[in-house]
């Protein structure tokens, strides 16, 4: 847990004012360059063996921070370490070597799978890439479809062959071949019915507690985060605005965006959800290009005032080892 | 119901749906009062969307309609007649989709895409239509429609392009509008915005709305009434509130169960159905969930007839045990 660990101890993954900043469509001869600020100045670290999860919506820049992290998105500015090593920084064999330790689930399985590959090359391919000679394969094939809930006969079976939760279940399994520390779990869940939801987050939690697994959780869905995550960073138009437990954000959420994100999630109880007091706000995501100056929630906020349209407002700690970033709360 | 002749709107009675041999949906009945939003849920397979699918006659390749009746205010109206639906389609039947932005032309204006049902049917010309369409476009919660209908798709976001399917849909005054997942591609405050929309057009224009999801959530929000389908059978049917309360049948219940709830201890494992929805070619004999029913037994091997639930509603389940269902944990 995380609550018993002291403060030096190391975090895996620690992420320093990082920006990802996109170039966006033509420059025009007298005009400057347009940029979408995706991610902006965002910090945060994952310590061993805890479910760090990553929410917000569409644009808020949850996935192009887990993209940075993987080398699939150019860090424009700031730093990744991986056990304290500057990501940018390590030799290409450095680099291999961390891939080990840092893997990645991503939302649609069928993406993920090679269609031409049985499900038990696809587990094999990063063993093969690391030179594990073809008999120990077989084994950690038979070893990983064991773990993840598969039956070991069905390596032989093409990923068309599958339902969507085995697949993902496949993915998670290629994912663990090389015994990674932490796993980027990219929205592992949305695309999988409810009944196939719960019993592959009840396979990441155990994986997580026999292996001592870290999670960066990526996901929209608040249900699913409150509970497998044990902190919470909630973004928004590339910027965090709250952080903090679990319990504490979701019992009590201070920035009124992470209110409103809350109080619009469909409760599964038809009393409790007609009921139930509602943020709704107004609008859209104002578009990144053109970002408001102050605080970005600013233009939808309930409770803003004039001060928020001029500064952007910092994360500050409260008492239960919180951040929010807002004048107001 | 006493008069249910009149007062509804779309009757569906022993529906079937074949894929080559299989039947994919396997007789079902469903009623869809005036005025009345009536939910379809279901896992994927369940045969939720080819249901309505069938309704707009929109099934195609190898899949077929192989039975049943469809009646609309009473009148049989045959999906395979492509002139009769080509009539009812966008006047009195209309149907939105999950992907709004797919769903939407890239090549033309949203107004004009609006006003289409109304010009391709002659009830206006182009100009009165597009005067009509503006206004749609505000009553669905556009800001500047005038500027708006001249945009097209990709220049406006999920949630705004799903707000100009709705005033698409709903322009021609429809009897009954299909919902496929409308609000599943959208973002939680999006989604909350677009309920409310559907809700709020419900009360003022009477339209029934049939909307089909897989989230319990957005059924607890806003069904009046629920149709559980499983396996392409209809399994359980209730009003909301008694649904919820009373699930009699166990896969109800068990999908009641197995969501993550904002009210669960987290960290816990959820609860999950074993196995998994299983292939249209090999659905059981008899009661297709009892594969994966802890209550099934011998009996279940014959099919369970869709009966009053033995509640105070006019509930519908089809289960031999569905009086043990509340034991089911």
């Amino acid at each position: 847990m995380r609550g018993d660990m002291d403060a030096t101890d190391a975090p895996l993954l620690q992420v320093k004012n990082l920006k990802v900043h996109f170039p966006s469509g033509s420059k025009g001869l007298f005009s400057e360059q347009q940029l979408v600020k995706a991610v902006d100045g965002v910090s945060f670290m994952v310590h061993a063996g805890e479910t760090l999860a990553i929410v917000g919506e569409s644009g808020c820049g949850k996935s192009t921070t887990g993209n940075a992290i993987l080398g699939l998105a150019p860090v424009t500015e700031g730093q990744v370490t991986f056990r304290g090593q500057d990501i940018a920084r390590l030799s290409p064999d450095e680099r291999s070597r961390m891939w080990r330790n840092l893997q990645v689930v991503f939302q649609d399985p069928v993406a993920a799978l090679n269609p031409k590959l049985t499900i038990g090359n696809s587990i094999a391919e990063p063993l093969a890439i690391n030179g594990v000679p073809r008999a120990k394969q077989l084994e950690r094939i038979v070893e990983l479809l064991d773990l993840v809930g598969l039956n070991p006969s069905q390596k032989d079976r093409f990923p068309n062959e599958l339902s969507g939760g085995q697949r993902q279940r496949v993915v998670i399994a290629r994912a663990l071949a090389l015994e990674p520390d932490v796993i980027i779990c990219d929205e592992p869940v949305s695309a999988l019915d409810v009944s196939i939801q719960s019993q592959i987050l009840n396979l990441l939690m155990k994986l997580q507690r026999e292996l001592g697994l870290a999670y960066l959780f990526i996901s929209h869905d608040l249900s699913v985060v409150r509970h497998i995550a044990d902190r919470v960073i909630v973004m928004y138009l590339g910027h965090i605005i709250e952080q903090g437990p679990a319990e504490v954000l979701f019992s009590n959420p201070r920035h009124p965006y992470t209110e409103a994100l809350l109080s619009a999630i469909p409760l599964p109880d038809p009393v409790a959800e007609r009921s139930k007091k509602r943020v709704l706000l107004e609008g859209d995501l104002p578009s990144p290009l053109n970002p408001p100056k102050g605080c970005p929630f600013v233009t939808r906020c309930p409770i803003r005032e004039e001060r928020c349209a001029e500064a952007k407002p910092q994360l500050v700690q409260d008492e239960n080892n919180r951040e929010v970033a807002c004048f107001l709360r | 119901m006493i008069d249910g002749f009149s007062n509804t709107t779309l009757s569906i009675s022993n529906l079937k749906v074949a894929v080559g041999p299989h039947s994919v949906v396997d007789g079902v009945d469903i009623d869809i009062r005036k005025g009345e939003i009536v939910a379809l849920v279901g896992e994927s397979g369940s045969g939720k969307s080819l249901t309505a699918l069938s309704a707009m006659g929109l099934l195609s390749g190898r899949v077929g309609q192989s039975g049943g009746e469809i009646k609309l205010n009473g009148q049989t109206i045959n999906p395979q007649d492509e002139v009769e639906m080509g009539r009812l389609r966008g006047t009195r039947l209309s149907m939105i989709f999950q992907e709004p932005v797919a769903s939407l032309n890239p090549l033309l204006s949203v107004g004009e895409q609006v006003a289409e049902s109304l010009v391709v049917h002659g009830r206006a010309t182009k100009a009165q239509a597009m005067e009509r369409a503006v206004q749609m476009l505000a009553d669905v919660g556009i800001p500047e429609p005038e500027k708006r209908a001249k945009q097209f798709a990709w220049e406006l976001s999920g949630g705004m392009c799903q707000r100009v399917m709705i005033a698409s849909a709903l322009i021609a005054e429809p009897d009954l509008l299909i919902a496929d997942e409308p609000t599943t591609a959208l973002d939680v405050t999006v989604q909350a915005q677009i309920l409310d929309l559907m809700r709020r057009l419900r009360d003022k224009t009477g339209t029934s709305i049939l909307i089909i999801t897989h989230d319990m959530g957005v059924v607890a929000s806003i069904a009046d009434r629920v149709c559980v389908m499983y396996g392409g059978r209809v399994v359980e049917q209730a009003e909301v509130h008694q649904l919820f309360k009373a699930p009699k049948h166990p896969y109800t219940k068990l999908l009641l169960t197995t969501i993550p709830k904002l009210t669960d201890a987290p960290k816990q494992d959820l609860y999950s159905i074993k196995g998994m929805v299983p292939d249209i070619a090999d659905f059981p004999e008899g009661c297709r969930f009892r594969t994966r029913c802890p209550l099934a037994d011998k009996q279940c091997v014959k099919t369970p007839p869709l009966q009053p639930r033995k509640t105070f509603d006019d509930g519908l389940v089809a289960c031999w045990h569905s009086e043990l269902t509340e034991t089911l944990q």
